[in-house]
């Protein structure tokens, strides 16, 4: 240890901020929604629980609930099917253009979410394609792909390939191999891939506006639209306290896999 | 998980899967062929054929019938290089982005420091998770409070009133807003691979220094900072390419558009071409800026 006393107290002053800041927020919004008026100012005037049946009764916040889950459940399965086929391949064969194939992966995600969207909304609007849920799961499994094959690829670095030869040897073919040795050393990896792009399609927005059609609406879509409308925040306040409390579902799952890491490491 | 695996099913016909599996056996290309078929092109025909649509689509001709496709004029670029108001949208954006990530990175040093190389293991893990739950938090929830916090007669206002500064203040009209909350937003994915890179240095390094005469500044700048710069690298990829792909933000929390307002405005209503022509913008950014992170070992540390 080099760290002066002095040098600990400040980092641990700004450490403090840092988290300060995260937090400030999340508790702000949580304070709104049990708050009686249907005006946002500050400070809150009271407490009720009011805001929670009307979001409950509110058949637009539970539409968008289900077409949620649906778009994340099916962009999660695209995902891992095709995310795991080429970490396999990238990973176990040397072929040419390998290291393009690598470099393309990352593309989905490290070019900004606009393009992604307007590029895949001119291609459905040329080859006319209806808007709807399918665009929508289109759009959610470019960017999950990438968050499967990331973690896959991570895994299967870190395994020893010994075991598969070992099957091999005796006589286990691929399908065999694959069923019986590598796809459960993959378990916790696709199990924490399969948490990550559930979650990143749920909170998508970016590229759901270009690929929704006018007739789908996923909760963070519901969100947007009712931001604008005064009366609907109160509503809006409630969804918002849920989905934080929601957040935490995904941690706590991640730490209960394989500890902190896996829930932000492979973005 | 794999069509491999669930198209056979060995235990009730293990000749059929078997006779395959040694068929296959010694065609190399055949199997990587088959693992690569379905997800290549999906990504291939989907993601990059999407993209290259998007790149002719910004040489279409567009009138008041609406766009013509296939139809090639240079209109789109002729707008966006002669009208000034479209420079000054990409340079406020290119500059916020920068803004940002240097914002990230001055705030997410101390912390992931901390969290790496002074927090007890417990602590450490404590925080980990501390972080983490702002991150998975809904983007649009995180917006929306910075959004209620910041106007009129929100929690700003309240705490700037008293101390008499809340004059020049103009709630959501501001133009520093969007540079405060997408900071906010990206600031946990700086942390945590900042984090992970910090935490791979070797402590004997350091100690090497200090033994060597290094004062504490001398050790930051000559070790800390070397080591950890392809984390720092890999941190403001997100923070960089966030920032210069969002249009939410920049229209829930101010009154100044963005590039992303400019492609979304114009991707339906507007004029595509006009669209697909300034996403060439971020576009050529990110990969100039992807082709650097790579050259720095920063694809290493994603």
């Amino acid at each position: 240890m080099t760290e002066s006393r002095l040098a600990r107290v400040l980092l641990r002053f700004a450490s403090g901020g840092v988290l300060a800041f995260l937090y400030l927020p999340l508790i702000v919004i949580v304070l709104y929604a049990f708050n009686p008026s249907r005006i946002q100012a500050w400070p809150p005037q009271g407490f009720t629980l009011h805001w929670f049946q009307e979001a409950l009764d509110n058949r637009n916040v539970m539409r968008a609930v289900i077409n949620s889950l649906l778009a994340g459940t099916f962009a999660t399965i695209t995902a891992l099917v095709l995310g795991t086929l080429t970490a396999i391949a990238v990973h176990r064969y040397s072929f040419f253009g390998r290291q393009t194939i690598s470099f393309l992966f990352v593309l989905p995600i490290a070019l900004p979410g606009v393009v992604t969207g307007i590029a895949l909304q001119r291609s459905f609007i040329t080859f006319e394609i209806d808007f709807g849920l399918l665009t929508i799961v289109i759009g959610h499994a470019t960017f999950c792909v990438v968050i499967v094959f990331n973690n896959v690829i991570a895994r299967l670095r870190r395994l020893p390939t010994s075991p598969e030869e070992a099957s091999a040897d005796l006589g286990g073919d691929v399908f065999t191999t694959f069923r019986r040795i590598t796809a459960p050393r993959l378990g916790t990896a696709l199990l924490s891939a399969a948490l990550l792009s559930f979650a990143l399609s749920f909170d998508e927005i970016i590229v759901t506006l270009f690929t929704a059609g006018p007739g789908t609406q996923t909760i963070p879509m519901f969100i947007f639209s009712s931001i604008q409308r005064p009366n609907e925040l109160p509503v809006v306040n409630v969804v918002a306290f849920v989905l934080i409390l929601a957040s935490i579902v995904p941690v706590w799952l991640a730490q209960r896999i394989s500890g902190a890491e896996t829930a932000g490491a492979r973005l | 998980m794999t069509a491999a695996a669930t198209t056979s099913d060995p235990p009730r016909r293990p000749g059929l899967a078997r006779r395959l599996a040694a068929w296959l056996f010694p065609r190399r290309r055949l199997q990587i062929g088959m693992l690569l078929a379905t997800p290549l092109g999906w990504l291939a025909i989907v993601y990059l054929g999407s993209l290259a649509l998007l790149l002719l689509s910004a040489f279409w001709a567009h009138d008041v019938r609406g766009v013509q496709p296939f139809v090639w004029s240079l209109d789109a670029f002729e707008t966006l290089v002669g009208n000034p108001a479209y420079r000054a949208v990409a340079l406020r954006t290119l500059v916020v982005a920068v803004a940002v990530t240097l914002t990230d990175a001055v705030l997410a040093f101390p912390i992931a420091y901390y969290m790496a190389r002074v927090a007890s293991p417990r602590v450490r893990n404590a925080m980990v998770i501390a972080v983490l739950v702002p991150l998975w938090a809904a983007y649009l929830v995180k917006v929306y409070a910075w959004r209620t916090i910041l106007q009129g007669n929100g929690l700003l206002d309240a705490v700037l009133e008293p101390l008499g500064i809340g004059q020049p203040w103009q709630g959501l009209k501001e133009d520093a807003n969007s540079w405060l909350v997408l900071s906010y937003l990206w600031l946990p994915y700086m942390i945590l691979p900042l984090y992970a890179g910090l935490e791979r240095i070797p402590s004997s390094l350091l100690e090497a220094s200090s033994d060597l005469g290094g004062k504490a500044r001398t050790t930051f700048r000559r070790v800390v900072l070397p080591l950890s710069f392809p984390a720092l690298v890999a941190g403001s990829i997100f923070t960089f390419s966030l920032t210069l792909g969002d249009y939410i933000t920049p229209d829930l929390v101010s009154d100044a558009k963005f590039i992303g307002n400019v492609i979304y405005d114009n991707s339906s209503l507007g004029s595509p071409p006009l669209a697909a022509a300034f996403s060439l913008v971020p576009i050529t950014i990110m990969v100039v800026y992807l082709l650097v992170a790579r050259r720095l070992g920063a694809f290493e540390s994603l």
